[in-house]
C-alpha cells in the first residue's frame, strides 16, 4: 500500500516532468502505432483492390501484365481474347459467373472499360465492398456510360454529360470516336480502387464506337480481321485452334496475331515483316501441315517489337488491311449471348467466379493449357501478392522508418525516465537512511517508470485513434488511402510491449544504482 | 537480533578498517565504545572520516575488516538486507539538510519509518499513529505544522521534522550528521535542547557530528575522530 501511494504522490508532485515524460512516450507510441496503421492500410487497400473474383483471364502472357492491365489499368494487355472464347468458358460447368473486359480506349486520360451489367454486381473490393451507384444505373445500351467517383469529381460530370471516347490512353491519339457519343447514365460510389478512375460502357458500346471507322481501330481490329478470315474454319472444326486454320486457308491469307510480344509458341507474324502476298501462314513451334511453306520469325528482323499501343497499331493495321483486302466477303458469325456482337469481338480479359473455390485452381490449369486459344489465368490474390513483393519497397521503407522511430522514441523515453529518476538520488538516500531495502526502492522507481510508460502507451494509442477518426476522411479524399479503424494488430501490441518493457527495465537502473551508492552520496548537500 | 540485552553498549568498534578502494584505508579505529543513553559529540577535521563512520554505524557501508557492533549486533555478520531492516528498526538518522521527502506532508514524512517497519510500529503499543505523531511533534514544537507541505517550512522547522521522524517509534540510536549547520546560532541551541529532551524521553543514544565546537559542552561525551582514526593521521602526513 505504501509504495503505490508513494509512487502516485511522487508522480503528482512533479507534474511537469511527469507530463513531459508521458508526452515523449506517447508521441513515440503514436509514431510507432501510426506508422504500422498506415503500412497496414496501404497494404490492405492494395490487396483489397479486387475481391470476390477467382480468376482474371487474359491472352497468353505474363501474369502481372494480365493483372496490371485488367485491375489497375496499367500497361497494355497481352493481346486479345475472342468473345467466343469468353462464352465458351462462361459455359464451363465449374464457372459460376464471368464478366468480360474490353480495354484500350480512354476518355480524357481515364480508361474506358467495356463490360457487362454483371460487373457491377460481381466485383468486390476491400473486405466485402460492393459497387454502388451514387446516381443513375448501370450501362445498358450502347451509348450508356457509367463513371467512377474520381472521374465524376475531377471532370465535374453529372447524369447526361456527353462523353467522347478516344483510342489509346492519351488524347493525342488521332482516332477519337466522335461519331459515337456516349452519355453518362450512372455515377459510382467511391471504392478507393482503380474503379474510381475508370469509365464503364457496354461491349456493344465499344463495338458501336469502332464501327464505321475508315481506319479500323487498334488492338482489336487486327485480331478481328484475322479471325474473320479464320472463322469459317473454327465454325466447322471447333477443335482446331483458331490461329491454325486447318489445311485450307483461303489462299493468300496471312494469319496475323495481335499482341507485340507473345510468349514462345504463340503463332504470329512478325510485325514489319510484311509478308508478300501468297505467303500462307507462319507457325513457329507448331507442326505445320506437310508442304506448307514456313517462314521463321526472325528471318526478317522486326523493326518494331515493343509492346506499346503504337507499336501494335501501325504494323498490325497494315497487315490487317492487307488481310482484309482479299477476303472481304467473309460473313462474320454473331454471338449468342451478345446478338449485336460477332463471335470474334476482341475482349482483353475477363473475370471468373467459380462455383467452388477449389475449382478455381482446376479451371486455371485448364485455361493455361487450353489449346484452342492460349490464355493466361491469374488468381488475383496470388498475383497481387507477387506484385506487392515487387513494388513493396515502400513497405520496407515504412518498416525502416518504424524501426528508427522505435529507436528514437525509446531513447528519448529512456532519457526522460532516467533523468527524472536520477534527479531523485537524494530522495533515495533518505529512503535508505530510514531503512528502506532494495525491494522498496526498486519497486517504487520501477512502479513509477512503469506507470509513466503505461500512461504514455495509453495516451499514444488514444492519440492514434483520435487522429484516425479525425483524419480518416481527409486522408481518403486527399490520398485515396482508406485507413481502417481497427483494433491493434500483433505488431502494434509488440511495439507497445517493447515500450512497456523498456520503461520498466529502465526503472531498475537508477533503482539499483540508488541502492548501491552509499548513503554518503545523498548525505551531503553537494550531491 | 530482535532481542537486545539491555547491558550491551550502543556502539562498539574494534580493529575497524574501512577502505573505499583496497589499499587506502579511510578509517582505522582500534577501539571505540559508546554506552547507551550517552550523547556523543563527534568531531574532527574534514577528511577525518566522520561521514564514513556514520555510514558504517548505519549499516550502509560494510567494514573491510574488524567489527562494527551496534546494540550488540555485528554488522559484518549481517546481509545488506538484514542491515537495512536493522536500520529501519533501531536507528534514526538526521542529515545535514534536505531530510524530507518533498511530496509528502509533514505528518507523512514523520510516519515513514513506522510505515516501513512493523516492529517500530509495534513499539508504539496501543498509541494510534496520529497520537504518536502528535506526541513527538509536540516535543519538538512542530505540532501545528503537521499538515503543512514541506516547501512552506523553514530550514529549522524541516530539521525538527527530520528529528521527529528519526525519533518516532523509539529507536535506540539516533545518528545526526551536522543537523544544525544550516541553522543560525540561536536556533542551534534551541534545536539541540529539543533533541536532547526527546532522546532522554525515548532513552536513545545520540551520536552527533558537528564542526561547531561551541555546542561541545552540551554533550555528555566528546570524541575527536582525528585522534582515534589512525588512517586519518597517516593520510594527513602524506
Amino acid at each position: 500500500m505504501l509504495i503505490p501511494r508513494l509512487a502516485l504522490r511522487s508522480l503528482r508532485s512533479r507534474v511537469l516532468t511527469t507530463s513531459l515524460t508521458v508526452a515523449s512516450i506517447a508521441l513515440s507510441v503514436t509514431l510507432l502505432v501510426g506508422i504500422e496503421h498506415v503500412r497496414a492500410g496501404v497494404r490492405e487497400s492494395f490487396a483489397g483492390t479486387i475481391r470476390g473474383v477467382d480468376l482474371i483471364v487474359g491472352a497468353r502472357g505474363g501474369t502481372l501484365q494480365v493483372l496490371l492491365s485488367t485491375v489497375f489499368g496499367i500497361g497494355s494487355p497481352n493481346g486479345a481474347v475472342k468473345l467466343e472464347t469468353f462464352e465458351r468458358w462462361k459455359a464451363h460447368p465449374a464457372v459460376k459467373w464471368a464478366v468480360p473486359f474490353a480495354l484500350g480506349d480512354s476518355h480524357r486520360g481515364y480508361r474506358v472499360v467495356g463490360t457487362t451489367e454483371e460487373f457491377y454486381t460481381r466485383y468486390r473490393f476491400r473486405q466485402d465492398g460492393t459497387i454502388t451507384f451514387v446516381q443513375g444505373r448501370a450501362a445498358a445500351s450502347d451509348s450508356d456510360v457509367v463513371i467512377g467517383s474520381e472521374v465524376a469529381e475531377r471532370l465535374k460530370y453529372t447524369i447526361g454529360s456527353p462523353v467522347v471516347v478516344v483510342h489509346g490512353l492519351r488524347d493525342i491519339g488521332t482516332s477519337s470516336h466522335e461519331a459515337h457519343p456516349f452519355h453518362v447514365v450512372g455515377i459510382l460510389g467511391r471504392t478507393f480502387t482503380p474503379i474510381d478512375r475508370s469509365i464503364f460502357v457496354t461491349l456493344e458500346g465499344i463495338e458501336a464506337m469502332h464501327e464505321g471507322e475508315e481506319s479500323p481501330a487498334v488492338a482489336k481490329t487486327p485480331a478481328k480481321t484475322a479471325e474473320k478470315v479464320a472463322t469459317p474454319d473454327t465454325k466447322t472444326k471447333p477443335d482446331v485452334p483458331a490461329a491454325m486454320p486447318g489445311a485450307s486457308p483461303p489462299p493468300g491469307t496471312p494469319i496475323v496475331m495481335p499482341g507485340a510480344s507473345p510468349p514462345p509458341g504463340t503463332p504470329m507474324v512478325m510485325p514489319g515483316a510484311s509478308p508478300p502476298p501468297g505467303t500462307p501462314m507462319v507457325m513457329p513451334g507448331a507442326s505445320p501441315p506437310p508442304g506448307t511453306p514456313m517462314v521463321m520469325p526472325g528471318a526478317e528482323p522486326p523493326t518494331v517489337a515493343t509492346p506499346t499501343a503504337t507499336a501494335r497499331r501501325t504494323p498490325s493495321s497494315t497487315a490487317a488491311r492487307q488481310a482484309a483486302a482479299p477476303a472481304p466477303a467473309a460473313e462474320p458469325a454473331r454471338s449468342v449471348m451478345f446478338p449485336m456482337l460477332e463471335t470474334d469481338f476482341p475482349l482483353t480479359s475477363f473475370l471468373i467466379g467459380t462455383k467452388n473455390r477449389f475449382e478455381a485452381l482446376m479451371v486455371q490449369r485448364e485455361m493455361n493449357t487450353d489449346l484452342v486459344e492460349p490464355l493466361t489465368a491469374v488468381i488475383p490474390g496470388v498475383a497481387l501478392g507477387e506484385l506487392w513483393q515487387n513494388i513493396g519497397s515502400a513497405e520496407v521503407g515504412l518498416r525502416v522508418v518504424a524501426i528508427f522511430a522505435v529507436a528514437i522514441g525509446l531513447t528519448g523515453m529512456l532519457v526522460a525516465l532516467y533523468s527524472s529518476l536520477e534527479a531523485r538520488r537524494r530522495e533515495m538516500a533518505i529512503f535508505r537512511a530510514i531503512g528502506a531495502g532494495p525491494r522498496t526502492i526498486v519497486s517504487l522507481l520501477v512502479l513509477e517508470s512503469g506507470l509513466l510508460s503505461l500512461l504514455g502507451c495509453v495516451i499514444g494509442v488514444a492519440l492514434v485513434y483520435a487522429m484516425l477518426i479525425l483524419g480518416q476522411q481527409p486522408i481518403e479524399q486527399r490520398f485515396g488511402l482508406h485507413l481502417a479503424i481497427r483494433p491493434l494488430g500483433s505488431t502494434e501490441w509488440m511495439y507497445i510491449g517493447v515500450v512497456l518493457a523498456a520503461g520498466i527495465l529502465i526503472g531498475f537502473v537508477p533503482a539499483l544504482k540508488a541502492y548501491r551508492t552509499s548513503l554518503v552520496d545523498g548525505l551531503s548537500p553537494r550531491a | 537480533m530482535t532481542a537486545m540485552p539491555a547491558g550491551t553498549p550502543a556502539v562498539e568498534l574494534s580493529q575497524l578498517r574501512f577502505a573505499y578502494r583496497s589499499g587506502r584505508d579511510v578509517l582505522a579505529i582500534d577501539h571505540l565504545l559508546i554506552d547507551r543513553g550517552e550523547t556523543v559529540f563527534l568531531h574532527g577535521p574534514s577528511g577525518s572520516g566522520k561521514t564514513t563512520l556514520l555510514g558504517l554505524l548505519a549499516g550502509v557501508l560494510q567494514a573491510s575488516s574488524g567489527a562494527v557492533k551496534v546494540l550488540g549486533s555485528d554488522f559484518s555478520t549481517l546481509s545488506s538486507g538484514a542491515r537495512d531492516a536493522f536500520r529501519a528498526r533501531h536507528l534514526g538518522y538526521v542529515f545535514q539538510m534536505f531530510n524530507l521527502i518533498p511530496y509528502l506532508p509533514v505528518r507523512e514524512n514523520i510516519l515513514l519509518p513506522i510505515r516501513l517497519d512493523g516492529h517500530r510500529r509495534a513499539r508504539l503499543g496501543t498509541m494510534s499513529l496520529d497520537a504518536a505523531v502528535a506526541d513527538i511533534a509536540g516535543q519538538l514544537d512542530i505540532g501545528d505544522l503537521l499538515d503543512a507541505p514541506i516547501g512552506e517550512l523553514s530550514v529549522g522547522q524541516q530539521q525538527r521534522v527530520a528529528a521527529a521522524r528519526a525519533l518516532i517509534g523509539a529507536p535506540e540510536v539516533i545518528i545526526a550528521d551536522e543537523p544544525t549547520s544550516a541553522l543560525d546560532t540561536d536556533r542551534r541551541e534551541q534545536f539541540l535542547q529539543l533533541l536532547f529532551a526527546s532522546c532522554r524521553h525515548a532513552g536513545a543514544t545520540l551520536i552527533f557530528v558537528s564542526h561547531d565546537h561551541t555546542l561541545m559542552p552540551l554533550f555528555s561525551r566528546t570524541v575527536e575522530l582525528g585522534e582515534i582514526n589512525r588512517a586519518a593521521v597517516r593520510s594527513s602526513r602524506d
